[in-house]
């Protein structure tokens, strides 16, 4: 017998004093299950609080900001001399850059030498290479946090990883929820995601939450108005 | 589980040099109460608690429910997003599985995400003996195997180190593994932290393999969660070509819908936060992004024996938040490796003895590792009745019975070394239902109170060896009831 | 209202003094109280100990004893959860063993009726105020199965607020256990007397003369650590605290 059978009947029988439920699973949608439906009681918020469009977007600068990301806000004229300035102070010699980048965010960053992400980069070869500079999929005020989902404006999971330097555009409101449920709701699983709250951090020590691990020990988040 | 912790002593010996160890008492008081209000004001923040609370509960019981459904579910969905699944029904199993697949790349390095479940099948000490060394890259893991030391908590392994004895460890055996501390490393938190990210960078650009658990699997969908801080988990999970993860069976969800709730009960209870620095999910694999082969193990290694059991099977809802332990007065005083798991604290000690079995001492010893004060229970998200475990394994373990092992059903005989116990219960069981003995034996030790030592010998000792006994009084109250009518005659 | 007082086994043996002064509130507030002369014990250390099947007769006796009252009231919190939590639970067990309804059904009806001293106070009685006088600074240690088991909350709290002369001081880290546990502390006795002795040393921290709870056990391991440590504190249950008054003070 296969592992598998084994394991699988053994969960059988362990379940010999659970009743059985008539209703026929369905098993390409389980989420539709009625009998699943009813199980779980999803009586929980949505969202936590009430507020305005605006007031969300304050939440999550603020929670940004809490978890010591760095917030800058700014519309869609002044993005690209914001870019251009975050970088300069940085020193940023080197940018990579994803395929579907907006070109007009790069456009007045003159002084840093665009790096394509490209598959044939290696891990070292990133590692060289100063900032980072992305879109996102969706941004979440009430943790802080923005989800990246490798869209074209994003680039490959490893780019927003190995290098020190993360500047991530989020466009507000249109790309911000208010919650987990909500953000979960706009995301597709069949893209590899990553959500990040701050820049990387470990409490490992004595339970004290240090930031700076890593991952990109800077993370820059700009929101731009007006979608 | 690994063969560190094997011939471990009971519980209560192995807890003796703990209280007495005053660093090690200064070091978890400090870092369990530090987090334990962290945690109470992130959970203030959600005004529906209590009903996220529920309906983790409620998933993860429907889940174990029908298992076997979510089982097959989550193998489909997998295998079509590109990965491959493999089943171990035990920890040699699962560790002859991730050796072949590692030798089969033609690496002898790995690098690790923080894991329980590798931990728990001894998976770093199976793949050194066949010749593969596996570099844990969770910063405490890094410092427990630095230290050659055990893990002492589930989310902290290190917890019980303070950052002067973690600067000794870097310094001194850095070197050993690779990129050595920098010159005049001191003991602040954020240069230790620095120091980490030196010495393992090297190691993360050059990985071919990565090894992972998972903290949850999506049934419909197939995607993996795992849920870090420092980025180390990223790092694993995207730069190297291949990735083994090894999860317990247990750990799925049904549905994509489901990770709302785990999503925000998790960090709060874990690390106290609104959310986790870094969480990565994936869905098998991505074309030019990231490995490019992904194999799943599903690991048995005793759950299917905790799902057996009506009562202990909520052991299996346990999402690994470790907030159980940070309230444990116990665990507070006696530390994590007294309780001879990787998974030490209340958790561990319902967890242990059901994974393993109660027929080692130190499994035996586990469910009276608690004063049953309801703290666990209080805090943890899937509510877990962790008091109402361990009583019933005390059960187990005092009076036996069937239980499930290994898949086959199993009568267990009544564990040594309670009978005197066992015959006291029984005696204070007949005088109860008795009142005139026991109205007999009071006015015994009423008369006789002027004789009583003020310590006791024997068994006694364990109370009077700290606490004085308390005097007996000259009548107990039945007999000042009937004397004076309830009070209604003088008093 | 038939009222029966069911003391413990514990109190009955070592602290008559708190059955007395529960007697003499509850006839202060007009309560006519019983004590049936056939109780013993509720099964408590049986049951947490693991012998659920030992601890099965004691609480039929428990209900046969106790089950035509109205009302019946307990000192102790963790007593009073063993029948109210405790008693459901052995009759689901004894149903999932097999063995038929008998034992809930047996059980049942003393669940909804027994009621924690604080408890029957404050909810059943209506009152926080008891007349009582007690010139001392107290602070209040919540035990663990009056907490969290039977959620008495804030109603001792109240209680003592109410009380005259007396000076409420809160306690660190109150709702951490004390580390009795019933067996735990012979078995663990290392790890108990940890806990019992940082519990002492947050007492003293507060300068109060006085350790009040609503249970003896936890104030026997309480007391005798302090009896140990040589502390000038007393263990006071709160019953004897509330039945204090200026005519007739504790003495």
């Amino acid at each position: 017998m296969s592992s598998r059978d084994l394991i699988l009947g053994r969960v059988r029988r362990a379940l010999a004093d659970v009743p059985k439920d008539d209703t026929p699973p369905v098993p390409e949608r389980p989420g539709r299950d009625p009998q699943y439906e009813q199980a779980v009681d999803r009586t929980y918020l949505r969202e936590h609080g009430d507020r305005t469009t605006e007031q969300t977007v304050d939440l999550l600068a603020e929670n940004l900001a809490d978890y010591r990301a760095i917030v800058h806000r700014t519309d869609n004229g002044g993005l690209p001399g914001v870019i251009a300035r975050l970088l300069a102070e940085r020193g940023s010699r080197t940018v990579l850059v994803p395929s579907g980048l907006p070109p007009e965010w790069l456009a007045e960053a003159a002084d840093a030498t665009r790096v394509p992400d490209s598959a044939a980069s290696t891990p070292h070869e990133l590692d060289e290479i100063d900032s980072v500079v992305t879109g996102c999929a969706v941004a979440i005020a009430e943790t802080g946090t923005i989800v990246l989902d490798g869209g074209p404006d994003q680039g490959r999971r490893r780019i927003t990883l190995v290098p020190d330097h993360h500047i991530c555009v989020v466009r507000v409101p249109g790309q911000v929820v208010s919650s987990v449920p909500q953000a979960l709701d706009r995301l597709d699983p069949a893209r590899p995601l990553t959500w990040i709250s701050g820049p990387s951090a470990t409490s490992d020590i004595e339970l004290d939450r240090v930031e700076g691990v890593h991952g990109p020990r800077t993370l820059e988040v700009v929101l731009v108005a007006g979608d | 589980m690994t063969g560190t912790f094997v011939g471990m002593p009971a519980f209560p010996k192995a807890a003796h040099d703990a209280v007495r160890n005053k660093t090690l008492r200064g070091n978890l008081r400090h870092a369990t109460h530090t987090i334990r209000d962290k945690r109470a004001r992130a959970v203030t923040e959600l005004e529906d608690w209590a009903r996220l609370r529920e309906a983790g509960k409620q998933i993860k019981d429907h889940t174990l429910h029908h298992l076997d459904r979510y089982l097959v579910q989550l193998e489909d969905a997998v295998t079509a997003a590109g990965g491959t699944v493999h089943w171990a029904a035990d920890a040699d199993e699962a560790n002859r599985i991730v050796t072949y697949l590692v030798k089969a790349t033609g690496e002898t390095e790995v690098v690790k995400v923080k894991s329980m479940a590798t931990q728990e099948i001894g998976l770093n000490e199976a793949l050194e003996a066949e010749g593969i060394h596996a570099y844990e890259t969770d910063l405490a893991e890094l410092i427990v195997q630095l230290g050659k030391d055990r893990p002492s908590h589930i989310l902290v392994p290190a917890i019980h180190r303070n950052r002067g004895e973690i600067r000794d460890i870097f310094k001194r055996e850095m070197g050993e593994w690779g990129r050595p501390a920098p010159d005049g490393l001191t003991d602040t938190p954020a240069e230790l932290a620095e120091a980490a990210r030196l010495h393992l960078r090297e190691k993360f650009l050059r990985a071919k393999v990565g090894i992972s658990g998972a903290n949850f699997m999506v049934a419909e969908t197939g995607t993996l969660v795992v849920v870090e801080s420092e980025g180390n988990g990223r790092m694993c999970l995207t730069l190297p070509e291949t990735l083994i993860s090894v999860v317990g069976i247990e750990k799925i969800v049904p549905t994509w819908r489901d990770l709302e709730v785990f999503l925000q009960t998790l960090p709060r209870s874990s690390t106290a936060e609104r959310m986790n620095p870094y969480t990565s999910m994936w869905t098998g694999t991505t074309d030019e992004d990231g490995p490019q082969t992904f194999h799943l193990v599903l690991i048995d290694n005793g759950r299917t024996d905790t799902l057996a059991d009506e009562v202990g099977r909520q052991a299996l809802r346990c999402i690994r938040c470790s907030a159980c332990l940070n309230v444990c007065p116990v665990y507070e005083r006696a530390g994590g490796h007294a309780y001879g798991s990787v998974y030490p604290g209340p958790i561990g000690a319902i967890l242990s003895p059901q994974l393993r079995g109660t027929e080692s001492e130190i499994d035996a010893s586990l469910p009276y590792a608690s004063s049953l004060c309801g703290a666990c229970y209080e805090v943890c998200p899937v509510a877990i009745d962790i008091p109402e475990v361990l009583v019933h394994l005390r059960e187990r373990v005092v009076e036996g019975g069937p239980v499930t092992r290994q898949g086959a059903k199993v009568v267990l005989k009544p564990a040594k070394g309670h009978a005197a116990e066992r015959a006291a219960m029984r005696a204070a069981r007949w005088a109860f239902s008795h009142p005139g003995a026991l109205r007999t034996g009071q006015r015994l030790a009423s008369r006789t109170r002027r004789l009583h030592p003020r310590s006791l010998p024997g068994p006694g000792q364990a109370w009077s060896a700290s606490r004085e006994m308390p005097a007996v009084p000259a009548e107990p109250f039945r007999d000042w009831w009937q004397r004076t009518r309830g009070g209604k005659d003088a008093k | 209202m038939r009222v029966a007082l069911f003391l413990t086994c514990v109190n009955d043996t070592l602290y008559p003094d708190t059955g007395r002064a529960v007697v003499d509130l509850l006839t202060r507030l007009g309560v006519e109280v019983d004590f049936p002369m056939a109780q013993t014990c509720c099964g408590q250390a049986h049951y947490n100990t693991g012998y659920r099947h030992e601890a099965e007769p004691l609480a039929r006796h428990f209900s046969d004893v106790f089950r035509d009252y109205d009302a019946i009231v307990t000192p102790s919190g963790s007593c009073g959860a063993m029948v109210r939590e405790l008693y459901p639970r052995m009759g689901e067990r004894a149903r999932a063993e097999g063995r038929g309804d008998g034992l809930a059904t047996a059980l049942a009806p003393v669940v909804p009726k027994t009621y924690e001293l604080t408890e029957f106070l404050v909810d059943v009685l209506k009152v926080t105020d008891v007349g009582a006088y007690y010139p001392h600074k107290v602070t209040y240690h919540p035990t663990c199965h009056g907490l969290r088991g039977l959620g008495l909350g804030d109603r001792p709290r109240r209680l003592l607020q109410a009380v005259k002369g007396l000076e409420l001081v809160e306690l660190p880290g109150a709702e951490e256990c004390c580390g009795f546990g019933g067996t735990f502390a012979l078995k663990n006795a290392d790890v108990s007397a940890a806990m019992g002795a940082d519990k002492v040393r947050n007492a003293e921290s507060t300068g109060a003369d006085v350790l009040c709870a609503a249970d003896n056990s936890c104030l026997m391991h309480i007391g005798g650590t302090m009896g140990r440590l040589r502390t000038a504190m007393r263990p006071v249950h709160i019953a004897e605290i509330l039945a204090s008054t200026e005519e007739e003070p504790l003495a």
